[in-house]
C-alpha cells in the first residue's frame, strides 16, 4: 500500500465507488476519511429522518446524530447491505427515538399488514392534463403544494414514499430499509402516489396555461 | 383480458415502476390507447414523480452540510486513537 497519505486523501475524495475499502481504511485510523465516505448521502439521510419529523430543526438535529452514530459504529456494519442502506436504517432508527422520546406516536403501528380497502384510493379526474405542459413544473407554486401535500400524507405512506420517490431507493432497498414486506411497499407507494395525484390535480386545473406566468394570491 | 379503468389505476404505480408482467403490461397499454382519463391519470402521476425526483423540490436546510461535517469532526477529534469499539 502507498503510504502517503495526503495523495490518498485526494484520490478518496473522487472514490466514492471503494466504499468498503475506504470503510476499511477509516477503522484502521484514517479518520479523517469518514467526511468523504458520507459526502454522497447527506441529503438522503436528512430526507429520511425529516419524512418522519416533519420539522427541520429537528430533522437537521436527527440527522447529525445518525452520521456520529454511523461513525461510531462503523466497525459493526457489514457489506451484506449496501452502505446506503445501512446508513439509512440508522437514520430510521435515530427518528423513532426522537419520536418516542416526546411520546409522539409515529410510526409503532409499522408491522400492521392488513390493509384497508383499496377502494378509497381513487385517483382524481383530469381531462385537460395535456395542456399542461411539463414546464408548468417549474412552477413555485406546484413545489409547494407538492411539499405540503407529501407532509399531509399519512406517516406509513409517507415514509415509503419518501425513501422511494423523493430519495431514490428501490423497492428493494426500501424494504431492507424498513424490514418491510417489498408487497407492502409496493402497496403504501400506490396509495401514497395516488393519494397526491389526487391532492395536487385539483391544483393544476384550477390554473390555466394561460395565467401560468403571472402570480396570483393563491 | 380486458381491463377497465378501475383495474388500470390499481396498475398504474407499478406500470410506472415497469414491475408489471409483460401480458398485464400489453392489456394497460392497449386500454391506455382509447382511455383519456387513464391517459391522464398516467400523465399526471407521472409528472407529479418526476417533480417529487427534483433535488430542488426537496432540498436540505442552507449550512446544513457545513453544520454536520464540523459536528463530525469534533466527533473525530475527541475518538480516542484505538477506537471506541
Ligand atoms: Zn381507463
Amino acid at each position: 500500500m502507498c503510504g502517503d497519505s495526503a495523495a490518498h486523501f485526494f484520490m478518496m475524495t473522487t472514490a466514492t465507488h471503494n466504499e468498503a475499502q475506504t470503510i476499511a481504511r477509516i477503522l484502521a485510523g484514517e479518520k479523517e476519511l469518514f467526511h468523504d465516505l458520507i459526502r454522497p448521502y447527506e441529503r438522503m439521510v436528512y430526507l429520511t429522518v425529516f419524512a418522519m419529523l416533519k420539522n427541520e430543526t429537528e430533522a437537521e438535529d436527527a440527522a447529525q446524530d445518525a452520521f456520529v452514530n454511523a461513525y461510531r459504529y462503523l466497525a459493526s456494519f457489514r457489506a451484506e447491505s449496501k452502505f446506503s442502506t445501512w446508513l439509512t436504517m440508522i437514520a430510521i432508527n435515530q427518528a423513532r427515538q426522537k419520536l418516542r422520546r416526546d411520546k409522539k406516536v409515529g410510526f409503532e403501528s409499522i408491522e400492521e399488514t392488513i390493509e384497508d380497502n383499496d377502494g378509497e384510493f381513487t385517483p382524481a379526474f383530469l381531462t385537460d392534463w395535456r395542456e399542461v405542459p411539463l414546464e408548468a413544473l417549474e412552477r413555485k407554486e406546484l413545489r409547494e403544494a407538492l411539499q405540503k401535500a407529501v407532509t399531509e400524507l399519512p406517516d406509513k405512506y409517507r415514509q415509503v414514499f419518501s425513501l422511494r420517490d423523493i430519495q431514490g431507493l428501490s423497492i428493494q432497498e426500501t424494504s431492507e430499509a424498513l424490514n418491510m414486506n417489498p408487497g407492502l411497499v409496493k402497496i403504501r407507494l400506490r396509495r401514497a402516489r395516488i393519494m397526491l395525484q389526487k391532492s395536487l390535480v385539483p391544483f393544476l386545473k384550477n390554473t390555466p396555461p394561460a395565467y401560468r406566468r403571472f402570480g396570483r394570491a393563491q | 383480458m380486458k381491463l377497465d379503468c378501475k383495474h388500470v389505476w390499481g396498475y398504474i404505480s407499478d406500470y410506472i415502476d415497469n414491475s408489471v408482467d409483460p401480458a398485464v403490461r400489453e392489456d394497460i397499454e392497449r386500454h391506455l390507447e382509447h382511455c383519456e382519463i387513464c391517459s391522464a391519470i398516467l400523465d399526471s402521476t407521472r409528472n407529479i414523480l418526476i417533480l417529487t425526483a427534483d433535488e430542488r423540490t426537496f432540498e436540505v436546510p442552507v449550512g446544513f452540510s457545513e453544520k454536520l461535517h464540523r459536528r463530525l469532526e469534533e466527533e473525530i477529534k475527541k475518538d480516542p486513537e484505538s477506537g471506541e469499539k
